[in-house]
């Protein structure tokens, strides 16, 4: 009978030896199969001791047991090896220059007054104000006679009118909108207070164009009417809305102005951001930027859209966005926005 | 308006440094513009009193000045001026004053200097170094009355405020309106110029007669008889002050109606007494085809609609807005009748537009002017002229009016005050404010005043006039600030609006830049872009006035404005990929209407493809890098859309398709005809399409539905077939689709040529076979498969070419 610890230690011994030589992870798995596999060697004589009687089976198989350990551990270690050698020589191998682009994808994207427009749309959103909008060209009542400016009021002079070849009934005369202004009238003739809107839109003027004026420009009209509200509201509105688009910090002023459709009228200017207060071009010299102008609803159209004028009050606001624009992005001439260079747009 | 402060310290007095002057009276609703200052740069500058004089130590015409500068300061400069004596006031300047060097005439800073060995910390200045004029002689030596430490601007200077007003402050185009907005803003009083003089002429009763024919176009006509005038220039101080707010001096006459229209607001004219026929002043209507020579020299027909000012024969000036040349005052004039009145705003508007003549009076009269001012203007100017040229006033005035103007009062409630500006103000200081504006205002107690509003403010109506003069002199920024309390109204859902902004936002994420173009454009460019049936059944809308010929018609497609971007970026681009969008309304001619407004997408691109390193291949973008972002969109906006080839003007035929969606085209995609695309100037292909977003919305879903996802495993399957040429490839799609077992279907592969006969094609698709109740067998794709084949067969020709199971997941 030969004795079983010579073959045992030789298993041991021709597996070690063996593992010394895998090279990479088939050979590695057929070592793993030879020796602890299903019909593995030392499987075998795992198998084998139950045949053996209690002593010898007692202290063989203690011995097996650690060669099984330890052949467990070596094959871990050699996996581990294996698998490092193979990571180092593809990083080696197939080394990538890092600083090289990714294939460009196409870059698109919004234009400069879509985005400036989308933000202060979401300000006033973000207040309680829904967004709803209205035509770009008008009937002269809604753009001018609703909002008490009636033919031949020296008001009119300050909106340079663009006027449509309408022939019509002859009564009724088309334009181009020259403010989003008659959106207030369009909502007071089919809304009940409580109104909170704005209205963003294109507007249009007989106006030469130079740095600082287009001949179409994008507005935004506010509207706000209830019992109670002030111009104490509207100065907290506006300046709300200075300070999320324009940052924390900034001051802000409110002036009297005129418009006819509201009473009192004002106007909301920033301290300048570029000279701070000082005066510079930007501002005419004064520290201050206009930046919109407002007012209380007049009572005879809070009267004309069917609300109680002694319960009803309410504010309007009517901003350029191209001039929000101009002053965000330092952008040096208004005539930019619509000439759609495409070094120009590529920036935003 | 030109306000020069040194007129305006004549009515009130101004208490502010001018800097703060201008804000407080931008803030309060009257905006300078500008401030112009005759006297150049004299920051720092100020009066200084000479109070002791000594040798200098080093040089014989030297000497050391001792200037009070301010209450119990004193500074000792060198000054070399022969001219300087105890007890002069002097232009004094500390070190760092910009200056004009006397010598050189170079701009420069004073800087502190030994001159012969003494210290030297400032300057008495001359005229020169002021850059006043060019005397280096001697110093400056101001007034006696000069006040010690005042800046020298406000001394001599002359500082005007260039005011940028309102349409509805006729009483600002003054100077006394002006001043007395700065007496309400600083509580000062104002002193009203004086209107007091007296007559020792003959009674202008009988010697002129004023006769007015029409009198709703001339509420009041005020005139006034000066005789033995003597023209010449008028007085240099008047000359200098017209000068100052803008206006040429004439002769003293004319010069004295200028300076009481700028002093008090109301045009005045001066007529030739003697040249007036008649000795008759007839205010009327023009009659058709009158004629008339104006003072500027052009000879104008008038119409009916026109206020006339005519003697006992003809027209002498048109009302209001010019004189005429015949009844000028001129060198031999010897007497003058003055012509102070008030014209309806309207009529003088429509004059000056249809004439096309503004002047200083025409600006004023259609801005509404109070009918209390004539007859005060009147007496202002008699007066000046009596003081000015020696002449004689005939006693008395013609005053035509329909009888003496009613004063306007407003009730003002506490209420009303306090819920439109969210603040209680106290009763007095409501009053306060109002008296400080020239407003009578009584407290009626326990809640309400009574306003009686100051003649000259046309603009006051109604209580909420009232309660922005409160408000604005207070100044805005005093008043509390709050935020919106109350109830948010409901939602109200804008479809319409969400949808283009999604459209934008996909549009942009795929690789397209948004522009925006004007919404006007030519009849050239929409003749380009446009087929002339469409154009001729929806002529677009002109616009009456055109800027330029460029602009004169409302676009009914965004096509035009989107090509000549275009175009303007493939030569930005060398070659490289451009692709631009547009979103936008066209505007659709509506009978009578106002037009129909159509939400539209554009887009369109050209160049050649870009290879790995963004560099552009060989290979031009066309058609199908159009129709990828079009699919982009569309799947973002979950909308399945079908496509048929159609042919259509501008596009090229055989690349073009029209994009339906339940048989109604939603859009077109398409390849410009190079025909077009030269028009533009562009020799590359060009790719557009466009979405009109109207027809689109019905079809786009509100909210996403889910689909629970299959637990069952789904079966892959490679199918070929062979169809003729013509059949779509889409129609094979559909038919594929159509199977309920046929859970996505996609195309990858088109092949022409062996072994393929002629005239057929191989469309080779990859299918995933999926149910959602159970795990389909081989047995129930192969069945399902069969029927397909089958179809594809009967509906489109179809032969199988080749079917490969691929893999089961
Ligand atoms: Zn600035």
């Amino acid at each position: 009978m030969t004795s079983v610890s010579d073959p045992i230690s030789e298993i041991e011994e021709s597996a070690m030896r063996e593992l010394g030589r895998v090279s990479d992870s088939s050979q590695l798995e057929a070592w793993r199969h030879g020796y602890l596999g299903r019909k593995g060697k030392l499987t075998r004589v795992l198998r084998g001791l139950a045949d053996l009687p209690l002593e010898e089976r007692r202290s063989l198989g203690a011995e097996a047991n650690r060669i099984k350990l330890r052949l467990q551990a070596a094959y871990q270690e050699q996996r581990a090896r294996l698998e490092q050698d193979r990571v180092a020589k593809v990083t080696e191998g197939e080394r990538l220059d890092v600083t090289l682009p990714g294939p460009p994808l196409p870059r698109g994207s919004l234009h400069p007054i879509t985005q400036t427009l989308r933000d202060v749309l979401e300000a006033f959103e973000n207040m309680g104000f829904q967004v709803v909008e209205g035509p770009e060209i008008e009937w002269d009542y809604y753009n001018f006679e609703a909002l008490r400016i009636p033919a031949d009021h020296p008001a009119r002079d300050m909106w340079d009118t663009l006027w449509i070849d309408h022939e019509g009934d002859g009564r009724r005369s088309m334009l181009l909108r020259t403010h989003t202004s008659p959106n207030q009238i369009r909502i007071m003739e089919h809304t009940q207070p409580p109104i909170r809107v704005v209205v963003p839109g294109k507007c249009y003027r007989f106006e030469a164009t130079d740095p600082t004026h287009e001949w179409m420009m994008t507005q935004v009209e506010g509207l706000a009417i209830d019992d109670g509200i002030s111009m104490a509201d509207l100065k907290g509105t506006l300046t709300e809305f200075a300070r999320r688009i324009f940052g924390e910090e900034r001051s802000v002023a409110f002036r009297c102005d005129y418009f006819p459709f509201v009473e009192p009228g004002m106007e909301l200017r920033i301290d300048c951001f570029i000279c701070r207060g000082e005066g510079c071009r930007t501002c005419g010299r004064t520290g201050w930027i206009e930046i919109l102008g407002a007012g209380m609803v007049h009572p005879e159209i809070i009267a004309n859209a069917g609300y109680d004028p002694d319960r009803y009050t309410g504010f309007a606001f009517g901003l350029g966005i191209e001039r929000i624009a101009l002053l965000r992005h330092g952008v040096d001439d208004i005539r930019h926005f619509y000439a759609n260079d495409l070094r120009f747009l590529q920036q935003f | 308006m030109l306000i020069p402060l040194r007129w305006l310290a004549d009515y009130v007095d101004i208490t502010l440094p001018t800097e703060e002057l201008a804000r407080r009276l931008t803030t309060a609703g009257v905006e300078v513009g500008k401030i112009i200052s005759s006297a150049g740069e004299w920051d720092g500058v100020t009066v200084a009193e000479v109070v002791d004089i000594k040798p200098h130590p080093n040089a014989d015409r030297l000497v050391l000045v001792t200037a009070l500068l301010a209450t119990g300061e004193t500074q000792t400069v060198v000054c070399g001026a022969p001219n300087v004596a105890l007890g002069q006031k002097v232009a004094f300047a500390p070190e760092g004053t910009r200056l004009i060097d006397g010598h050189s005439g170079e701009a420069t800073v004073l800087k502190r200097a030994k001159i012969r060995g003494v210290e030297s910390a400032g300057m008495v200045l001359s005229e020169k170094e002021l850059g006043i004029s060019d005397s280096h002689e001697g110093i400056l030596v101001l007034p006696e009355d000069a006040p010690v430490g005042e800046p020298l601007a406000s001394v001599i200077g002359e500082t005007i405020f260039d005011l940028d007003l309102t349409p509805n402050r006729p009483d600002l185009l003054s100077v006394l309106g002006v001043a007395r907005e700065v007496g309400a803003l600083t509580g000062r009083k104002v002193r009203d110029p004086s209107i007091v003089y007296e007559a020792t002429g003959e009674p202008i009763k009988g010697r002129a007669r004023v006769e007015v024919v029409d009198r709703d176009l001339c509420p009041r006509y005020v005139a006034a008889l000066v005789e033995d005038v003597k023209i010449a220039e008028s007085p240099a101080w008047m000359q200098q002050r017209l000068v100052a707010a803008g206006m040429r001096p004439i002769n003293n006459v004319v010069d004295i109606t200028n300076y009481v229209m700028l002093e008090m607001g109301q045009p005045l004219h001066a007529f030739d007494y003697n040249r007036l026929k008649g000795q008759r002043i007839v205010v009327r209507r023009a009659r058709p085809g009158e004629r008339l020579r104006l003072l500027d020299g052009t000879d104008r027909e008038l119409s009916p609609e026109m206020l006339l000012i005519a003697d006992a024969d003809d027209a002498v000036a048109v009302a209001g807005v010019m004189g005429g040349a015949e009844s000028e005052v001129t060198e031999e004039t010897r007497a003058v009748l003055l012509e102070s009145a008030n014209f309806s705003a309207t009529s003088i508007r429509r004059t000056r537009q249809a004439l096309k003549v503004e002047t200083d009076a025409s600006r004023r009269f259609e801005k509404r002017l109070s009918v209390h001012l004539p007859p005060i203007a009147a007496q202002r100017a008699v007066k000046l002229m009596i003081e000015i040229c020696g002449e004689r006033a005939a006693q008395g005035l013609i005053d035509v009016t329909a009888g003496k103007p009613k004063d306007v009062r407003i009730t003002l409630t506490q209420e009303r005050l306090a819920r439109v500006l969210g603040v209680e103000l106290s009763s007095g200081e409501v009053r306060r404010v109002l008296e400080g504006l020239g407003f009578g205002c009584r407290w009626v107690p326990p809640d309400r005043f009574i306003v009686r509003v100051p003649y000259w403010r046309t603009d006051v109506a109604i209580a909420d006039d009232v309660v922005e003069e409160v408000a604005r002199v207070l100044g805005y920024d005093e008043l509390p600030t709050t935020h919106l309390r109350g109830e948010i109204p409901p939602v109200q859902r804008q479809p319409m609006r969400e949808l283009r902004e999604r459209v934008r936002q996909a549009l942009a994420a795929s690789g397209l830049r948004e522009v925006i173009t004007y919404s006007l454009t030519d009849l050239p460019t929409l003749q380009k872009v446009l087929p002339p049936e469409e154009l001729a059944t929806t002529p677009p809308l002109r616009v009456a006035n055109p800027m330029s010929r460029e602009f004169e018609y409302a676009r009914t497609t965004l096509r035009g404005s989107i090509l000549q971007t275009l175009t303007k970026h493939i030569r930005a681009s060398g070659g490289r990929l451009v692709a631009t969008f547009e979103a936008g309304r066209v505007y659709l001619r509506n009978g009578n209407d106002l037009p129909h407004e159509v939400e539209t997408v554009c887009a369109a691109l050209s160049g050649r493809k870009p290879d790995r390193w963004g560099q552009p291949t060989g290979e031009p973008a066309g058609f199908f890098e159009a129709k990828a972002h079009l699919e982009h969109v569309l799947a973002d906006l979950r909308v399945a859309a079908e496509y048929r080839e159609v042919v259509e003007h501008p596009f090229l035929s055989g690349r073009t398709a029209e994009v339906t969606i339940a048989g109604r085209r939603v859009g077109l995609v398409g390849e410009l005809h190079p025909r077009v695309a030269a028009s533009f100037e562009v020799k590359q292909d060009i790719a557009i399409f466009e979405l009109d977003l109207e027809a689109l919305l019905p079809h786009v879903p509100v909210t996403i539905h889910y689909e629970p996802v299959s637990p069952y495993p789904s079966v892959k399957e490679d199918l070929a077939i062979i169809v003729d040429e013509e059949v779509p490839a889409g129609r094979a799609m559909s038919v594929i689709e159509s199977s309920n077992l046929v859970r996505s279907v996609s195309i990858f592969d088109v092949y022409t040529g062996l072994p393929v006969p002629k005239g057929r094609k191989s469309l080779a698709f990859s299918i995933s076979f999926q149910s959602g109740d159970r795990t389909l067998t081989d047995e129930d794709v192969a069945e399902e498969r069969k029927r397909i084949v089958e179809r594809l067969g009967r509906e489109l020709g179809a032969t199988l070419r080749a079917l490969n199971k691929l893999r089961r997941p």
